[in-house]
C-alpha cells in the first residue's frame, strides 16, 4: 500500500544550526537536507545528541538556522517572512514534544493547554467555536471532554501524552513533528498512541515527522527513514529497504543494537560497533550523497561504495550506479 | 536460586496516598524477595506502582504517601519502620541508589555536570580534588559522553535528553551502592548507547556483586539484562519467574496481553493489539483479580476472590485462578503462541 502522493510538503535544504558563539561554537545540525511527501510518515533516527530535536525545533521556528532553507508547501518559511505566512505556518506545523511531563504546563487546566495555540492565533470567531474545536480534538484522541477541567498531573502517562496530541491536532495542522511521542509509555498505551496517529493520518491526511529511538516502532510506522549521526544524515531510504540492507556502518551499528524482546535472541545478538576511523580516507576520497538503489541514499566515498554495491548485489538488489 | 542470599525482603507491603481528601492504595500487599547479586526487571502498566514500590525502599515516597503496613527487611532492619530523614540517610545513595525516570529532575540546573558527578564521588568514595576530577572524567567517558573534559564544565541544559540520562547514571554508580534501582534508565537513549549502558551496568554488577532492579517498558531491555522478571498490575506482583519462564511460558492473562502489544508483532497498515478498558480505580477496594474486567477470558471466580500465588516451577509463580487445578483449561491467546513459534523458528534458523 502506498499512501503517499509524490507531492512534497516539506523540504529542508542544507540546514545548519549552531549553538554558542565564537570559541564555544558548536554545530548541532550540519548541512542536512531531506524532503517529506504529503501524507507520509518520515522517520528520523540516530544517536542521542545528534540533532533530531533541533531539526524539529528549526522547522517550527523555535531556533534560527545559521544557514539553509526550510520550504513548506512551496514557500520558504525561515528568516524574515510576512505576517500572513507566519500565521499560516504557525497553525499548519505542530510539534508534539519529547517529554510530556515537562512540556505541559502543570498549573494550567487541560482546557487552557489544548486551547493555547488557538488563543495565540485567534483563528476562531466566538468562544463557542473555540470550545467546539477543543472538545472535538479531545474526542479525536479518545479523551472525554469533561477531562478539560482537570490538571495534567491527574492523568496517567498515556493520557498526558494524548493531551499533547490533542493540543497539536486542534490546530488542524498538515504536518506534525512527533518527537519521541511514545518513549515513556507502557507497551499497550504505546500501541494505542500509534494506532491513534495512524488513524488520524488516514482520516485527515496528516503528514508526520516521527523522531524516535525505538527502531521496532519506526519500522512499523514509517514510510521512509533518515539516519543521523552527529548532525549529519548518513543514510536515507524507504523503510523496508533500509531495514533489509543497512549500508552505512553507523546504521548497521544502530540496527544491530535493536533490543529484541526474546532472551535467547537478545543475548546472542551480534553487536556491531561504529568506529568513525573507518572513514580514514575521506581527505583524499571525500564522501558524496549517492542514490545507490531506488529511494535508498547513503553518504559514502568511492571505496565504500564498492563495498556497499557488493552487499546489495549479494542480496539480489538492483544497484543504480 | 533458593540457596542464594536474600538481600532485601518485602512482605505484604501496603502503600497509600492521600489526594484531596480521598485515599488511594497504590501498593496492595506486595511481597518480593530480592537475591544478592541478581538483576530483577519489574515490568507492568503505567500507574501499576513500579516506581512507588521501589521508591519506598529509599524513603522517597511523596509527602502525601505512607507505608500503611508490611515490612521491608534490609540488613537486619525493617525499613518500613524508618521515620526520620536521618535514618534514611544511612541507606539512600550509600546502600541503595536510584536512577530516575526523568533525568532533568535529578540534576541541578545551576551546577556544572562535572561538579555534580564529582560531589557524589567525594561524598561516597572519600576521594578529593584533582584525583576526584580525574575519576569524574573517567565515569563520564564510561557512560559514553564524548569529550568529557570539555563537557565537565557544561550545564545540564547544554546536554541532550539522552546525555543527561547518562550523567545521572554516572552519579548513581559513583556512590558505590549495594542495590541499584534503575527506573527507565535507557528510554531516552539511542540503541547503541543503550546497549553500551546496559553493558556498563552489567559489568558493574559483576565487578561489585551489585544487585540491580530495572524498571522498564522495553521488553528488549528486559530480555537482555534480567535474571528474573516481576510483572506488576494494580499495585501487586501478579507473576514472577526466571526471565525465560516469563517470556516463553507466561501464565497470567495480563502478562499475555502485555506481550501481545509488542510492535514486533504488528502488521504494517493494521492496528496494533491494545489492552481494552482502563486500569482499576485505586481509590476503591478491588475485588477479585484486578485484571478481570479487562480480561475477555475471565472466570467467574476472578470477579469474586483474589487469587493467591500458584507455583508453576520452583522459581516461577503467578496469581491467577487459571492455575488452580479446578480451573478450565484456557490456552494463551493466538498471538502469544505465534510469538513463541516465531521465536522457535528464529532461534533454530
Ligand atoms: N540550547 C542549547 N544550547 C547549547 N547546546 C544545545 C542546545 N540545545 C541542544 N544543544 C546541543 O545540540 C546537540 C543536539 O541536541 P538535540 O537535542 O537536537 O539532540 P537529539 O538528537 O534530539 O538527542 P536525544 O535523542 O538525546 O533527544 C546536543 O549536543 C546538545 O547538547
Ligand atoms: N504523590 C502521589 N499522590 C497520589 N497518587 C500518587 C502519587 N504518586 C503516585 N501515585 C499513584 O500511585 C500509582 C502508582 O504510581 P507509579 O508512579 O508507581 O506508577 P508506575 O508503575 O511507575 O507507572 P509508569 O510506568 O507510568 O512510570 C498511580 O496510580 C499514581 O497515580
Ligand atoms: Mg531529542
Ligand atoms: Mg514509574
Amino acid at each position: 500500500m502506498d499512501k503517499r502522493s509524490k507531492e512534497i510538503l516539506l523540504e529542508v535544504k542544507n540546514l545548519r544550526v549552531e549553538f554558542g558563539k565564537r570559541r564555544k561554537k558548536f554545530v548541532a545540525v550540519d548541512d542536512v537536507s531531506f524532503h517529506i511527501y504529503k501524507g507520509e510518515t518520515f522517520g528520523l533516527v540516530g544517536e542521542s545528541g545528534s540533532g533530531k530535536t533541533t531539526i524539529g525545533r528549526a522547522i517550527i521556528r523555535l531556533v534560527e538556522p545559521a544557514a539553509g532553507e526550510i520550504i513548506f508547501d512551496g514557500k520558504k518559511i525561515n528568516g524574515n517572512i510576512d505576517k500572513e505566512l507566519d500565521k499560516e505556518v504557525t497553525r499548519r506545523i505542530q510539534m508534539i514534544f519529547q517529554d510530556p511531563m515537562a512540556s505541559l504546563n502543570e498549573r494550567a487546566k487541560v482546557e487552557y493547554i489544548v486551547s493555547e495555540g488557538l488563543y495565540n492565533l485567534k483563528n476562531y470567531k466566538t468562544d463557542e467555536e473555540r470550545k467546539a474545536k477543543v472538545e472535538k480534538a479531545m474526542l479525536d484522541v479518545g479523551l472525554l471532554p469533561e477531562f478539560l477541567s482537570r490538571f495534567p498531573h491527574e492523568f496517567s502517562g498515556g493520557q498526558r501524552q494524548r493531551i499533547g496530541v490533542a493540543r497539536a491536532i486542534v490546530m488542524e495542522p498538515d504536518l506534525i513533528i512527533a518527537d519521541e511521542p511514545i518513549s515513556a509509555l507502557d507497551v499497550s498505551i504505546r500501541a494505542q498512541v500509534l494506532n491513534l496517529m495512524a488513524d488520524l493520518q488516514k482520516r485527515k491526511g496528516l503528514t508526520y515527522l516521527f523522531i524516535a529511538h525505538d527502531l521496532s516502532v519506526v519500522r512499523f510506522i514509517t514510510d521512509r527513514v533518515a539516519v543521523i549521526y552527529k548532525g549529519k544524515i548518513v543514510e536515507l531510504a524507504e523503510t523496508e529497504r533500509l531495514y533489509q540492507n543497512p549500508l552505512h556502518p553507523y546504521t548497521r551499528a544502530l540496527f544491530s543494537a535493536i533490543p529484541i524482546p526474546d532472551p535467547k535472541l537478545e543475548r546472542s545478538k551480534n553487536l556491531e560497533v561504529y568506529d568513525p576511523n573507518c572513514h580514514f580516507d575521506y581527505d583524499e576520497d571525500p564522501p558524496k550523497w549517492i542514490e545507490i538503489e531506488p529511494e535508498h541514499f547513503v553518504l559514502a566515498n568511492k571505496r565504500e561504495l564498492e563495498g556497499y554495491k557488493k552487499i546489495l548485489e549479494k542480496n539480489g538488489v538492483q544497484v543504480l550506479i | 536460586m533458593d540457596n542464594r542470599k536474600v538481600i532485601l525482603s518485602v512482605k505484604d507491603l501496603v502503600i497509600k496516598f492521600r489526594l484531596r481528601g480521598q485515599i488511594l492504595t497504590a501498593i496492595r500487599e506486595a511481597s518480593l524477595d530480592l537475591y544478592e547479586g541478581e538483576s530483577l526487571a519489574i515490568v507492568g502498566e503505567s500507574g501499576s506502582g513500579k516506581s512507588v514500590f521501589t521508591k519506598s525502599f529509599m524513603g522517597l515516597l511523596d509527602a502525601n504517601g505512607w507505608i500503611d503496613s508490611g515490612n521491608i527487611m534490609f540488613e537486619g532492619e525493617d525499613l518500613a519502620q524508618y521515620k526520620s530523614e536521618k535514618d534514611w540517610l544511612k541507606i539512600r545513595g550509600k546502600k541503595i541508589a536510584m536512577v530516575f525516570q526523568d533525568p532533568m529532575t535529578s540534576l541541578n540546573p545551576l551546577k556544572t555536570i562535572g561538579k555534580q558527578v564529582q560531589e557524589a564521588i567525594e561524598l561516597h568514595q572519600g576521594i578529593k580534588g584533582e584525583e576526584a576530577k580525574k575519576l569524574t572524567i573517567q565515569y563520564l567517558s564510561d557512560v559514553g559522553i564524548h569529550d568529557p573534559e570539555k563537557r565537565y564544565n557544561q550545564y545540564p541544559h547544554e546536554f541532550s535528553g539522552g546525555m543527561r540520562q547518562r550523567v545521572v547514571i554516572a552519579i548513581a554508580v559513583a556512590c558505590n551502592p549495594k542495590i541499584l534501582i534503575c527506573d527507565e534508565p535507557t528510554t531516552a537513549l539511542d540503541v547503541t548507547i543503550q546497549a553500551q549502558i546496559l553493558e556498563l551496568l552489567k559489568g558493574l554488577k559483576e565487578k561489585y556483586n551489585l544487585t540491580t532492579i530495572y524498571i522498564t517498558h522495553d521488553l528488549g531491555v528486559v530480555a537482555n539484562v534480567a535474571d528474573r522478571i516481576a510483572v506488576m498490575y494494580a499495585g501487586d506482583i501478579i507473576e514472577i519467574g526466571l526471565c525465560e519462564e516469563v517470556f516463553y511460558n507466561p501464565q497470567h492473562p495480563y502478562t499475555w496481553a502485555l506481550l501481545s502489544s509488542l510492535p514486533q508483532l504488528g502488521v504494517k497498515g493494521q492496528e496494533l493489539f491494545t489492552i481494552k478498558g482502563t486500569p482499576p480505580n485505586l481509590f476503591y477496594d478491588i475485588k477479585g483479580d484486578a485484571f478481570a474486567p479487562r480480561n475477555p477470558r475471565a472466570l467467574k471466580i476472578d470477579f469474586v476472590k483474589r487469587p493467591p500465588y500458584f507455583q508453576v516451577s520452583p522459581t516461577h509463580k503467578a496469581k491467577t485462578w487459571l492455575l488452580d487445578p479446578r480451573a478450565p483449561k484456557v490456552e494463551p491467546p493466538e498471538s502469544i503462541r505465534a510469538l513463541r513459534q516465531q521465536w522457535e523458528v528464529e532461534s533454530n534458523g
